[in-house]
């Protein structure tokens, strides 16, 4: 196994040296993720109704509001990771890819932050 | 890279897509494994925030949460979530096996690519079941 042509690597084809990160990431929130459901969705089944007061009462606790932050970051950290591997698989223009994972990346971070916040206020009693 | 290079670019060969190939199980829940990941991060994903974003709104946000998710069509996106979960669920496990190099032997790769999308059926009536009883 070679590096590629020289042509090759001015044209940036060839191998990255990096690729395996996402895919690692992939499997780490993966397994991350499927911890914190199969908690969440006992807790969840558990409680004797899904109306305001119950929920509630029950995501203020500090075990539950961890595990449902966790939930929102390892599953928003996963879908970053699987839908840039489609982004790859699907979007080959430059420019139309760079802007698919710059959008991809901005949605991520911000419905992340955007859950946990929503959890933190929760749990610090808003 | 089709536009750095428009004359003859467009008439390469390509390689084989879906529409080639003879369907079979691995490659249906390969496919299935794909669009429900994609479902369960564009619709998943923002009837979380919604859920999470009302209860932190307080009593008439959620009031509005639940009215939607009440209705049929809102019953529809939570089973049709459910069941993506749970099949996502299974062809991950899936492939966590494949990651490790077993499970490629015919018959056994068919056979479980099959029972991920039984299973995903069954948790799902299972999980529905104990909210429709509660």
């Amino acid at each position: 196994m070679g590096n590629g042509t020289s042509i090759g690597r001015v044209r940036g084809l060839g191998s990255a040296h990096s690729g395996s990160a996402n895919w690692l990431q992939e499997r780490f929130t993966g397994i991350a993720s499927l911890i914190v459901s199969l908690y969440l969705l006992f807790s969840l089944l558990m409680l004797p109704s899904i109306n305001y007061l119950t929920v509630r009462a029950w995501l203020v606790h500090p075990l539950p509001a961890t595990m449902m932050a966790l939930f929102v970051i390892a599953n928003f950290w996963h879908a970053r990771s699987g839908l840039l591997v489609v982004i790859e698989d699907y979007v080959h223009e430059h420019g139309a890819k760079f802007a698919a994972v710059t959008a991809l990346n901005l949605a991520a971070f911000a419905g992340a932050a955007f859950g946990v916040l929503s959890i933190i206020r929760l749990a610090l009693g808003a | 890279m089709a536009s750095a290079n428009k004359v003859g670019a467009r008439n390469r060969p390509l390689s084989p897509h879906l529409q080639i190939w003879r369907w079979g199980p691995a490659m249906l829940v390969s496919i299935l494994h794909r669009v429900t990941g994609g479902g369960l991060a564009v619709v998943g994903l923002a009837v979380l925030l919604w859920w999470l974003g009302a209860l932190a709104g307080g009593p008439a946000s959620y009031a509005t949460f639940s009215g939607v998710m009440g209705a049929w069509y809102g019953k529809v996106v939570l089973v049709g979530l459910t069941w993506a979960f749970f099949q996502h669920l299974c062809t991950g496990i899936r492939h966590f096996v494949l990651d490790i190099g077993a499970g490629y032997e015919l018959e056994a790769n068919a056979r479980w690519s099959v029972l991920t999308i039984v299973i995903s059926v069954v948790l799902t009536a299972g999980v529905w079941a104990c909210i429709l009883a509660r």
